[in-house]
């Protein structure tokens, strides 16, 4: 991508990153003061990355390495209380190492934003990609969002803290990107200069939830019954606000940093007038675009929807863009065993935005590409066939061993 | 009992009771149980360390009694923490205000970062947290206020229970008379020994002797880095007895030596109660003044008066260290 003249003051430069190095360059952008790190593959690239940031003096933050990821998470959690910007990340099971701090983080309702380079659940050991670590919070109060590209993962980091840290949200994100297809992958990023990000990001500020001493209050008391609801309605409410202040957020980053995100939710490749639609997330979606390209040109009126934000879940964008579709099929890295149909995660919530919408294709689910398996152009174009084909069975695994 | 040391020289230190702050930072609001010693750590490390302070309080009996919604004692910032995270959120709090402060994000001042923790958090679950805490390079106290049980959960044992006592973890039965068999985790000099950065680590009961604990506070939030107090917080409830003797047997622990009251200061070790070649009064005076020890034997009181005995009489550092006792070189 060639840097245009107009585009120069707000860009640095252009360099060949990972998409953990793409992150690392977000985070030193937002002028982040405090990380904790803990290794794990395949996020923890970025760890690596910030450290050295530290090392160079080309950022000024305090950098903790924590004795796990529970009191990594925890770290970041009561540095945002404070009034910190704060960021951590994490991996497949120590995702799940963390994930008592993970969900308090939620309801103390703290901005702290994360990365989660998705890895298959321990046993047996696998680094490769699944999706299930970071699904695992969908429903606990985090914003979630998966970047396809290193550009979109640094693009995608400074827009989850501006949407957390809006007043109107102030809830973590989790950027999630899958393990080695994206983590330890390299592209040409454009870096935003500094000025151009606090131009797009203001200063994180916790109002009156800040722990100060001149801000002398109480946070998370013991509330039982009396006042669990409303809290939690509170929470919900702010998942809901959540979509417009993702949109307003776009908008403003398309505007200052000339990019082109059409959607902020979703991105459509040839799905307008097609019968037959793929649907998925995270790297899938490069070879799914290109498959997708290939066929229409073939004649076939075939499209693919990527879903960027998982939470919120883009409901209205959903049920609009299949709104003329037949077929629908879904690439899921992820399992869900003994799930409704036997179908895996994603295929639910989406099934269940379809129901209340006036078209209901044929919606059928594939479960593909795990612990990090290759999804290959053959195999996404066996999908779409299989999609189009009102034959096929509703749950089929693709690349299985016979 | 002050000694004019010159390292807290510039600590405040209160000199007797008639000098200690009529400030109360920690109030009314919470529903701590009569006779509650720990709510008495509470009290005396917010007024020993100011209002300049800011506090988590990990899960346990003095979050869940402690902080009720809308009637909190707290006057200075609280917020509650994980079972497990009370050295981490310190760590969290201390990264930030020191960030903010170098930054010029806030105003540059001292502000105490003070985390509370129980037995079964601190010395449990969370004492790998605690562990990152005290290697961590911030200014902090971790608190470990230890009634010796899950005091809110029903009374369970935890690793700092003492040895035999009942609690619904460890009934007394016809069939196993004692059910709790670990000896109590020496859990402050554990993390003394195994972190010889940290230049304060102190043990300490509220009531005895008296000013010692919140001098203790003062000396951990004057000299720096990571430190460390724990408490001995006897519990009418989890340890069945009056209310009115917490204070009595607060002291017993001391003078028994079953809880040895001491601080280690930069790598020094200076006893609060010496009982170091002294006569000890004897364990079972402590002991069965206590509801949870009533199925106790002589042999058992034996046991424990012995394991105190050695603790005292054969360790490399008495009440701290057991090298001599517990490991010895191959000749």
């Amino acid at each position: 991508m060639v840097v245009k003249q107009e585009e120069k003051s707000v860009f640095d430069r252009e360099e060949l990153m990972t998409g953990t190095d793409a992150v690392a360059e977000a985070v030193k952008l937002v002028d982040v003061d405090v990380f904790a790190a803990y290794p794990i593959r395949p996020y923890t690239g970025v760890m690596d990355r910030l450290a050295r940031f530290i090392a160079n003096g080309d950022l000024d933050a305090e950098y903790i390495v924590a004795d796990g990821e529970h009191s990594q998470f925890e770290i970041g959690k009561h540095a945002s209380s404070v009034g910190a910007r704060a960021f951590v990340g994490s991996s497949g099971v120590g995702w799940l190492y963390a994930m008592e701090s993970i969900g308090v983080t939620a309801t103390d309702r703290l901005p702290l934003v994360a990365l989660v380079g998705n890895r298959a659940l321990d046993d047996p050991g696998a680094f490769g990609v699944e999706h299930n670590d970071a699904l695992l919070v969908r429903d606990l109060g985090w914003l979630l969002c998966w970047a396809s590209t290193a550009q979109e993962a640094l693009d995608t980091t400074l827009i989850a803290y501006r949407v957390a840290e809006d007043p109107k949200v102030r809830m973590p994100a989790a950027v999630a990107m899958d393990g080695g297809y994206l983590t330890h992958s390299q592209h040409m990023v454009r870096v935003p200069t500094k000025e151009a990000v606090r131009d797009f990001l203001p200063t994180y500020d916790l109002g009156n939830r800040r722990m100060h001493p001149d801000n002398p209050v109480s946070i998370a008391p013991q509330v039982n019954e009396d006042w669990v609801m409303e809290l939690r309605r509170q929470n919900y409410e702010a998942a809901k606000r959540s979509r417009k202040v993702i949109t307003s957020a776009y908008e403003e980053y398309n505007s200052i940093f000339h990019s082109d995100y059409e959607d902020p939710f979703i991105e459509e490749t040839n799905v307008e007038d097609a019968d037959t639609v793929l649907v998925g997330m995270g790297s899938a979606a490069v070879v799914a675009r290109s498959v997708a390209n290939e066929m229409r040109r073939e004649g076939k009126k075939v499209g693919f929807l990527k879903i960027r934000w998982y939470r919120p879940y883009p409901t209205d964008e959903i049920r609009k863009a299949l709104s003329n579709v037949s077929n629908v099929g879904i690439i899921e890295r992820n399992f869900a065993m003994g799930a409704p149909d036997d179908g895996a995660i994603t295929m639910h919530d989406l099934q269940s935005a379809l129901y209340d919408s006036k078209n209901h294709p044929r919606v059928v689910d594939f479960i593909a590409g795990l612990g990090g398996r290759e999804i290959s152009k053959k195999e996404v174009r066996k999908m779409f066939e299989m999609t189009a084909d009102k034959k096929s069975p509703k749950v089929s695994w693709i690349g299985l061993r016979e | 009992m002050v000694e004019e040391v010159e390292e807290f020289k510039n600590a405040n230190l209160y000199k007797g009771v008639h000098a200690v702050d009529l400030e109360e930072l920690y109030t009314s609001g919470h529903r701590t149980c009569q006779g509650c010693e720990s709510a008495l750590v509470m009290r005396d490390f917010v007024k020993a360390s100011g209002p300049r302070t800011v506090v988590t309080g990990a899960t346990g009996c003095m979050y869940v009694a402690n902080t009720s919604y809308m009637t909190t004692p707290w006057i200075v910032p609280w917020m509650h923490t994980q079972l497990a995270a009370g050295g981490a959120s310190a760590v969290g709090m201390a990264a930030g205000l020191k960030a903010l402060m170098r930054k010029g994000k806030i105003p540059k001042e001292k502000i105490n970062v003070i985390n509370f923790s129980g037995d079964l958090g601190a010395g449990d679950e969370g004492l790998g947290g605690l562990s990152g805490a005290m290697q961590s390079p911030y200014d902090l106290l971790v608190i470990v206020y230890d009634n010796e049980s899950a005091a809110n959960t029903d009374i369970q044992a935890s690793g700092l229970t003492t040895w035999g006592a009942q609690t619904t973890f460890s009934p007394t039965g016809p069939a196993k008379r004692i059910l709790h068999e670990r000896w109590k985790k020496n859990l402050a000099a554990m993390m003394a020994i195994g972190h010889p950065n940290v230049k304060y680590v102190a043990t300490s009961c509220a009531t005895f002797p008296p000013t010692d604990y919140m001098n203790k506070v003062k000396k951990a939030l004057s000299i720096g880095g990571p430190t460390l107090i724990h408490t001995i917080d006897p519990c009418p409830k989890g340890w069945d007895y009056h209310p009115r003797y917490s204070h009595v047997l607060g002291e017993l622990a001391v003078k028994t030596g079953i809880f040895a009251d001491y601080e280690i200061v930069n790598g020094e070790v200076r006893y609060t109660y010496d009982l170091r070649n002294k006569k000890r009064t004897p364990v079972r005076e402590y002991l069965e003044k206590q509801g949870r020890f009533s199925h106790f034997l002589d042999e058992d009181y034996e046991y424990v008066q012995a394991k105190v005995d050695e603790m005292w009489d054969e360790w490399e550092l008495p009440g701290i260290l057991p090298i001599k006792a517990g490991l010895k070189v191959k000749k």
